[in-house]
């Protein structure tokens, strides 16, 4: 007797859907971590809503997650996000992104979203580049790197997102590897009820454009392999130097505070002033 | 509005920009999102006020990008939302209007307009911004505009955007410019039971994932977020369920039909003319907002020289208001296109007129000036 076994996840799918992602590629175990997250948490999905942006981070939880989704331009997701969490603070409204989302097109919305500690969770996907549009160099592609935009190598350095996000007040920030997809989760979880600005930076995969700049083409299994090599907790990079963290990927809980003003609380106090004078 | 019980009515002495927040809030609206900028600051000094004593939210937002941006979100967060701002700042939110169109999010958008292009003369009142609603964001889409020109009519057509927003789904303009923005005169505010609200048409209960929510031209249930109803929106080329499909040519000319056959299908309802003396005119002068107030004491004075002087001034920008145009020109002899610019919408009035009537145009003799009626009488004697 065959015995079907449905995906623990399925039931958060909107169903008939075809996944467009090339193969390999890291937006499932992220979409996955998203869903076992949520998956773990005793919060309805209906309560939850989704805003992602242009690239291939938007098709995470576009059309495929069955709740509200809100699919919006390139790098103005959280904007959108902003006006949508003040309009229905009970709602968790979580942002899935690029790094050229985040980085470079929608970077003003990035830093001022994490001043404003307004209560979203924004989940970037960096892939060190573009990979939709085929493959040009991103805002957090490694020095000299050669792309489809940069054929004598890039001649920029590169952004820390997680570190921009910290220094522009994020009031949680976490960055992992797909190829910690536990922690991820974890992460991503704690994110979800911390009230207040959170941001999850995930290196993910792109074995498409990205594999072929660091000689791994269409080959997912190494790129996995190379951010484990490279991943360096937190903890233990404290104790390391400049030099030895050169070309790391410091991975872990970066930051978690507590007790900053949240926005949408903020608004709620300016009504009630508004009320008694 | 604007009959009966002057006894009970409360009334104002205040500036167009404050009727403008003041109409919104009338209107319901819960939501204001902006940066700051000039002529158009004071709406949003006013709304950082009001909006609390509403249980409203005014957000200054990190740039005018973000601005519209948050007033969509709000808008499928379910409230009624605005944002208020001069050229400059449209030319920054024109890509998310597009969005707003696509994915048929009711909004108010003001345009106090400024001389432009780019910073321009940020106090001059110019009429520099009529065409941008409609081409401004890429693609093919219609829109609808209003254009004020008193105090009065900051209110009364900011409640009447709003009204609009909501019952087509759509972005509304308003294209104000510096002076009736700055200009102060009384404005008589509604009774309670005088004002005539839109609310929108909103999914009541989860129907699929293939609920139709999109591209009627009866307008669709807007599916609010936080409701259980499980929106599936996209500013990508999309199917009546809101699911993406950017390789069928037929659903893509589906959707841009549907889209504007949405509003051009109801033209009748939208669009809105007032005519002053056309009975009898062989001259008509076509104006709209702030130029409309000379030409209706130019066509005061014409007819008190017994000259045959009528006045068409279009409320409504857009839709463009073509099939009247056509009518009065088969009834006139002469349109006359008076506007504060080079001649934006002289060309659309030229081919509604389709050679039944001559077209002339005639600026103000200094752009960002008004007009004198008497250069307006004069060129009136030569053609007559």
């Amino acid at each position: 007797m065959n015995k079907t076994v449905e995906h623990p996840l399925k039931k958060y799918f909107r169903g008939e859907i075809n996944y467009t992602t090339c193969p390999g590629c890291g937006n499932g175990i992220i979409s996955q971590s998203i869903l076992r997250a949520i998956d773990e948490l005793d919060i309805n999905f209906d309560q939850y809503s989704f805003v992602s942006g242009i690239g291939c981070s938007g098709w995470i939880p576009s059309p495929s997650f069955n709740t509200d989704v809100l699919h919006v331009t390139h790098g103005r997701s959280i904007a959108f996000a902003t006006g949508l969490k003040l309009a229905i603070p009970q709602t968790k409204v979580i942002v899935s992104a690029g790094d050229g989302d985040t980085g470079s097109i929608g970077g003003n919305h990035f830093i001022h979203a994490a001043r404003k500690n307004i209560d979203i969770t924004v989940i970037c996907v960096n892939n060190q580049i573009f990979g939709m549009t085929g493959g040009q160099v991103a805002p957090t592609t490694p020095y000299n790197s050669k792309t489809t935009t940069t054929p004598y190598g890039s001649i920029e350095r590169p952004f820390d997102l997680s570190n921009l996000a910290i220094a522009a007040g994020a009031t949680f920030a976490a960055r992992w590897t797909t190829y910690q997809a536990r922690p991820l989760k974890n992460s991503i979880k704690k994110a979800i009820i911390h009230k207040g600005f959170s941001f999850i930076e995930v290196v993910s995969q792109c074995p498409v454009q990205y594999g072929k700049v660091i000689g791994m083409r269409n080959d997912p299994v190494s790129m996995l392999m190379h951010y484990k090599e490279c991943s360096v907790n937190i903890r233990k990079s404290k104790s390391m130097s400049e030099d030895e963290l050169k070309d790391k990927i410091i991975v872990g809980e970066l930051v978690e505070k507590k007790n900053i003003p949240e926005l949408t609380d903020e608004i709620k106090r300016l009504r009630r002033e508004a009320k008694r004078k | 509005m604007k009959n009966g019980k002057n006894v009970d009515r409360k009334t104002d002495f205040i500036q167009g920009n404050i009727a403008c927040a003041e109409g919104a809030i009338a209107a319901g609206c819960k939501f204001f999102a902006g940066y700051p900028i000039t002529p158009a600051s004071e709406i949003a000094h006013h709304m950082s006020k009001r909006m609390f004593e509403v249980e409203g939210t005014f957000i200054q937002t990190e740039d005018e990008l973000a601005a519209i941006a948050n007033v969509i979100g709000a808008s499928w967060g379910g409230n009624k939302s605005m944002t208020a701002t001069s050229g400059p700042g449209i030319s920054l939110m024109l890509e998310n209007i597009g969005l707003a169109v696509v994915t048929e999010t009711p909004c108010v958008i003001i345009n106090v307009q400024r001389g432009g292009p780019s910073t321009g003369s940020p106090s001059v009142a110019f009429q520099g911004d009529m065409l941008q609603p409609k081409f401004g964001s890429h693609g093919e889409y219609q829109i609808i505009a209003l254009a004020p020109s008193s105090p009065q009519e900051m209110f009364d057509f900011t409640v009447e955007a709003f009204n609009k927003a909501e019952k087509y789904r759509t972005p509304v303009f308003i294209l104000a410019d510096s002076l009736i923005g700055h200009m102060r005169e009384r404005v008589d505010f509604p009774l309670d039971d005088e004002k005539i609200l839109e609310e929108r048409k909103e999914l009541k209960i989860y129907q699929g994932i293939h609920q139709k929510i999109f591209l009627d031209e009866n307008v669709a249930p807007m599916p609010i977020f936080g409701k259980g109803l499980k929106a599936n929106i996209t500013g990508s080329t999309h199917k009546d369920d809101g699911f993406r499909n950017v390789s069928d040519p037929k659903i893509m000319d589906n959707a841009i039909k549907r889209l504007s056959n949405k509003i051009l299908k109801n033209k009748d309802d939208i669009v809105s003319i007032e005519e002053e003396y056309l009975e009898d005119a062989e001259v008509a002068i076509f104006s709209y907002g702030l130029v409309y107030r000379a030409i209706l004491e130019t066509v005061n004075i014409a007819r008190s020289e017994g000259l045959k002087v009528g006045s068409f001034r279009p409320t409504t920008m857009w839709p463009f208001p073509q099939e009247e145009i056509e009518e009065l020109s088969k009834k006139v002899k002469i349109i006359i296109v008076c506007e504060n610019n080079l001649g934006q919408m002289f060309p659309f009035v030229k081919a509604s007129a389709n050679g039944n009537a001559k077209v002339i145009f005639l600026p103000p003799e200094t752009l960002g000036t008004l007009y004198n009626p008497e250069d307006i009488l004069n060129v009136i004697k030569e053609v007559i």
